[in-house]
């Protein structure tokens, strides 16, 4: 890559957004592992936990920002790719339990031994070995992605057809992973975690890791999107969200940019699932749920649309506001919600970046 | 010999041809060796039972500029709808040079085959600035990796610098193509017909809504293209249609009414009862 195009990536917001993101990621580890317990500046590993689980959804949301800021696609099913991506390190993680389940047995994961399953199923195999799983964090979102997308865009079903679609196959997944005879884990889903890659997940060290890694993969998938949106492919993608059919006959395969983009953006929502799993310690269909998805869309479009820093905020003022209600004011949660995607649909129509770029633009 | 065989394995690969989306995709060279750029042969559409193209046969020479005209109604739309993959006639064949067969392709396919559309309404990536419209219209490599990796060559540049300066939008490079003007942007969409390299143009009502000077400029324009293009102009004001036209063809009720030079479509009798009212 020459200096040229890498100057195109690396814009000035993508700098400002990474030092910040850097800078951050430092500090709090430093705090946590540098300041002393007592002190008032000390990050409990709690609380670092938990904004690794705030990376991965911004992770999540610069993936559905891809598709829907920059190419007009609005997926109401992003979770199932996130779901599918957290299955699969799930699968990994219940291999490593190894015979420290409840009831022993060196092959089976728990849950079949309750179901009297004598043997493990075949799409369970290989999930011992991490390499594998890693693989399939990737090719089992992407792979739906791309045939849910060459069956769909080919047909040019577009707008709110393809969202109502979008929700229906996340519905149709929660309901099959609801199911115990599908093979992982029921409504229970997959959980009770020892350890990845022989850490233990309990461990303080282990989870500071497993922040820092949520961290650069957040990091790189921004930089990859970034790469994407400043290409030419980037601009034909916004072509296509402008005027779709004019792009048509300019010659760009419509279906073709949709296809791949789409299922970039799954994969990436699957490695911000494999991320999340070992830090909440479970995954189970409930993940699957249209409500989740809907959520996802709402971090979106409250930070700002197509603009990738955007997402990051939206995700992490959302889900902060989330933890927070549900912590101090339980039923007013959703309320809050409704009336945080009312106002900004109303009052912030390019979202909360939106309205700091105004002000820039003033002064 | 070897002919022999080579006959017998032709026989077998037609008589396994079961799918046709396996079968290797076909893409004969543009063929003009006849001198005809484009066959319309007994094409009919209709929409509803209403016959919008009925028996239609048009033929179009390498190199020409050709205007189409006919009132409010006549198919000249929809004709341009299924030359360019966007309709699909009900029967009739539309074939472009002697081999190329629009009627399987679809719009990206004839786009990339040589076939370039400016519309009636400009249609112009309104967010995206006046170069980076040529850009994406340019001819090159539109698959996906490629587009995703593409990379503005020197010869590429001068190319669109070159259309900046014939469509007068030098100054404009960067402003959005949103902010121009109702006449530039039909002028920018013109140049991102150019961009395209494209052997026949279809040009619908490229002056609608400019006023006199744009319009002298516009037909500059697609007089410069004659020759190099082959033109198809679909325009209602017949002023303009007089100061470029060659060869007139009239449309009424989705068919070819009369054909010629101006004068001798003005001089016909039905043109003027059909067309002019009188």
């Amino acid at each position: 890559m020459t200096t040229t195009s890498m100057n195109k990536v690396l814009d000035k917001q993508t700098k400002i957004f990474l030092s910040v993101l850097a800078s951050i990621a430092v500090l709090v580890i430093a705090s946590n592992l540098l300041i002393s317990p007592d002190s008032a500046f000390h990050i409990p590993t709690y609380t670092v936990t938990l904004l690794g689980k705030y990376l991965c959804y911004a992770l999540l949301a610069v993936a559905i920002d891809l598709i829907w800021g920059y190419m007009g696609i609005l997926s109401l099913g992003h979770g199932a790719f996130f779901a599918l991506g957290g299955y699969a390190m799930g699968m990994y993680l219940m291999r490593q339990i190894g015979d420290r389940g409840v009831y022993g047995d060196p092959l089976l994961p728990d849950f079949m031994v309750f179901l009297n399953w004598s043997e493990l199923p075949w799409f369970w195999q290989g999930f011992d070995m991490f390499w594998f799983a890693a693989v399939m964090v990737v090719l089992v979102p992407g792979v739906l992605a791309y045939v849910f997308g060459w069956l769909t865009f080919r047909s040019r079903v577009t707008g709110v057809y393809l969202s109502i679609i979008t929700q229906a196959l996340t519905y149709a997944l929660m309901l099959a992973f609801y199911r115990n005879e599908m093979g992982f884990g029921g409504n229970n889903g997959l959980t009770d975690f020892k350890e990845l890659l022989g850490f233990d997940l309990q461990a303080n060290s282990t989870r500071i890791g497993l922040f820092a890694a949520s961290a650069i993969a957040l990091g790189l998938g921004y930089i990859a999107c970034r790469f994407i949106v400043a290409s030419k492919l980037g601009r034909v993608a916004m072509a296509v969200r402008d005027a779709e059919s004019r792009t048509r006959f300019i010659g760009y395969k419509v279906e073709n940019v949709k296809l791949w983009v789409f299922t970039f953006s799954a994969a990436l929502a699957g490695i911000a699932g494999a991320l999340y799993v070992p830090q909440v310690g479970i995954i189970n269909p409930n993940e699957f749920s249209p409500l989740n998805s809907i959520e996802m869309v709402v971090w979106v479009a409250l930070g700002g649309r197509a603009t990738l820093y955007g997402a990051v905020v939206g995700a992490i003022i959302v889900n902060y506001a989330k933890t927070y209600f549900t912590g101090a004011l339980p039923e007013v949660w959703l309320f809050a919600l409704g009336g945080l995607f009312i106002v900004t649909t109303i009052f912030l129509p390019k979202g909360v970046v939106g309205l700091l770029k105004k002000k820039e633009a003033k002064s | 010999m070897s002919n022999i065989v080579s006959n017998y394995i032709e026989a077998i690969r037609d008589k396994d041809r079961v799918f046709d989306l396996v079968a290797p995709a076909v893409s004969p060279k543009l063929d003009v060796r006849k001198g005809c750029i484009l066959y319309m042969e007994d094409v009919s559409v209709s929409f509803d039972g209403f016959k919008a193209i009925n028996d239609l046969n048009l033929y179009v020479n390498e190199g020409e500029l050709r205007c189409i005209i006919g009132p409010n109604g006549a198919g000249k739309t929809t004709m341009m709808d299924i030359i360019t993959g966007k309709t699909v006639p009900d029967k009739g064949s539309v074939y472009f040079g002697q081999t190329i067969n629009l009627l399987d392709m679809d719009e990206p396919e004839i786009a990339r085959a040589g076939i370039g559309r400016k519309f009636q309404k400009p249609t112009v990536f309104e967010e995206q600035s006046v170069f980076s419209n040529l850009e994406l219209a340019m001819a090159c490599n539109k698959n996906v990796m490629p587009t995703l990796f593409a990379k503005l060559s020197g010869e590429e540049l001068s190319h669109i610098e070159e259309t900046l300066e014939l469509i007068g939008l030098k100054d404009q490079r960067m402003l959005n193509a949103g902010a121009l003007s109702h006449g530039q942007k039909q002028w920018l969409e013109i140049g991102m017909l150019i961009m395209q390299r494209p052997k026949l143009l279809l040009v619908d009502e490229p002056v609608a809504g400019m006023t006199h000077q744009e319009m002298d400029r516009t037909a500059e324009l697609l007089i410069s293209l004659e020759g190099r293009h082959s033109v198809v102009v679909v325009e209602h004001d017949m002023d303009f249609v007089r100061s470029i036209a060659r060869t007139v063809t009239v449309l009424h009720q989705g068919s070819v009414l009369a054909e010629g030079t101006m004068d001798e479509v003005q001089n016909n009798a039905r043109v003027k009862e059909v067309y002019l009212g009188e």
